[in-house]
């Protein structure tokens, strides 16, 4: 075998040949990743030549805006070309299997694959199956894993407090349906960050989860006392099966985000939400478009860590 | 080399700012190539003092390597703090070789805009050009064998000087 014998997502060199999931990634490829991230954050120049002739296939299995759009802006400032597939709406709905696709696509000549499934695992079952110089990113499947949303949200953390080793960080939300509140818990244990929060219900939280090495909270007021950031998760319908909450109004009032709990964080603290957000839900708008909230300067930084993360990959043999 | 020191960098560059000294007006752009040219283009920049901010430039993204090699792991962002539209501009590297860094800074370059004119001044020219490229500005010629590399150092103190490696075959 090609790859890493126990991270298949490294080559046997250990650098990073697919992008899968941020569990287990070695601090070291974390940190390149976010530098490089940042030389092409600001710049005059919006694209450079180093993908051309390239070309990057975004597979979404489910619907997104941001992440693909963002993928897309990347891979086309980097001069990749750019094919999107939406297979919700394609061959998936006429009975072709997941491998066959991946098997017809390949055979488009792709240099990677970009790839957003509901299913757990997927883009890792794929990533086994494609021959040896196609790279793929996970964009998020199921609850699983989002690693390049987990990096952005370290960039921007990064971005506005300099540093992980002091920092005291609350996720709050539906942590239990959250491929987002994973990848950033493995990012920010393996980059230093010394206390992890997760607040939400019990019911919205993954049995165990203080085994990840977090501080579980029920009480939002209690667990966002002194945190540096917050970052709200949204409350995903499209997941949940059965009652797991009376109301969405009755989410709002214990573990929306307002003014008034937001005042008990400290008074520079930030705001992140992976988006889409739901006003009146998770957050109130007065603090999604308050001072403190940096939601918008997330989807800028997402640009640069998807084109940092490709423009590593696609040079790794 | 025994028998073949090789020259002290400070005084090439000394040589190197006496040859530009008549090219470098207020407006002249001074670009160093990353890492070592930027060294050198802010000591020119320091003994001419155009009015123009010293730039600095970092091929990767230009580089026709990047297929065979993948991603240099230390990628710096590139600055240019003044328009390169219009302007005479001098290109600085610590050592010039085979030319596709030049290339690639040339092509990093126009992305920036159009040039008035583009010179190159390097520390060190040791041949084995594998492209139509030269220097205006050279603080000296070393005859060197392909498997043979210098490179550029610089001290805490800010002292520059010549390191002579030997490739592993």
């Amino acid at each position: 075998m090609w790859l890493h014998p126990s991270n298949p997502q490294l080559d046997k060199k250990g650098q990073l040949h697919h992008l899968l999931t941020l569990e287990g990634l070695p601090a070291e490829i974390l940190w390149q990743i976010l530098d490089t991230a940042k030389t092409f954050v600001g710049t005059k120049v919006k694209k450079v030549p180093l993908l051309r002739g390239k070309s990057v296939f975004n597979v979404f299995f489910e619907p997104s805006t941001r992440t693909r759009t963002t993928f897309e802006i990347a891979a086309k400032r980097l001069s990749a070309d750019v094919i999107n597939l939406n297979v919700t709406v394609s061959s998936q709905s006429k009975g072709e299997s997941l491998l066959d696709t991946v098997d017809n696509l390949s055979a488009m000549h792709a240099d990677m694959f970009v790839v957003r499934h509901g299913a757990s695992g997927a883009p890792h079952f794929i990533a086994r199956h494609v021959a040896p110089d196609i790279h793929v990113i996970n964009a998020g499947d199921g609850r699983h894993s989002h690693p390049t949303q987990g990096l952005l949200d370290m960039y921007t953390i990064r971005h506005y407090k300099k540093d992980f080793s002091n920092l005291r960080v609350a996720i709050v939300g539906d942590v239990l349906h959250s491929r987002v509140a994973r990848s950033q818990i493995h990012a920010l244990a393996t980059l230093g960050c010394p206390e992890i929060r997760v607040i939400g219900p019990k019911t919205l939280l993954p049995a165990h989860v203080e085994q990840l090495g977090v501080h579980v909270f029920h009480d939002m007021r209690q667990g966002l006392k002194d945190v540096d950031v917050v970052t709200m998760l949204r409350l995903q319908n499209e997941r949940m099966q059965g009652a797991l909450l009376p109301s969405a109004q009755e989410f709002y009032k214990y573990y929306g985000l307002t003014d008034d709990k937001l005042a008990l964080a400290k008074p520079d603290a930030i705001v992140l939400h992976p988006g889409p957000m739901n006003r009146g839900v998770e957050i109130d708008s007065s603090v999604a478009d308050g001072k403190q909230s940096v939601i918008l300067p997330q989807v800028t930084f997402g640009i640069a860590i998807r084109m940092a993360v490709m423009s590593i990959m696609a040079g790794n043999k | 080399m025994p028998g073949n020191p090789l020259p002290d960098a400070e005084q090439l560059l000394t040589a190197l700012i006496e040859q530009m000294r008549p090219a470098v007006g207020p407006d002249t752009g001074l670009i160093g190539i990353h890492t070592g040219g930027v060294w050198v283009a802010e000591r020119v920049h320091q003994a001419l003092k155009p009015k123009t901010p010293a730039a600095a430039l970092d091929v990767s993204y230009y580089r026709d390597d990047y297929a065979a090699r993948g991603l240099h792991r230390d990628v710096k962002r590139s600055e240019i703090p003044f328009e390169v539209e219009g302007r005479d501009l001098i290109l600085v590297d610590d050592v010039l070789y085979t030319g596709r860094t030049i290339r690639a800074a040339l092509n990093e370059l126009f992305d920036y805009g159009r040039p008035a004119s583009v010179r190159l001044a390097a520390l060190v020219d040791r041949g084995g050009r594998q492209l139509p490229i030269a220097a205006q500005f050279i603080g000296a010629t070393l005859a060197l064998r392909p498997g043979q590399n210098i490179a550029l150092k610089r001290d805490a103190k800010g002292r520059l000087s010549l390191d002579l490696r030997e490739e592993k075959r």
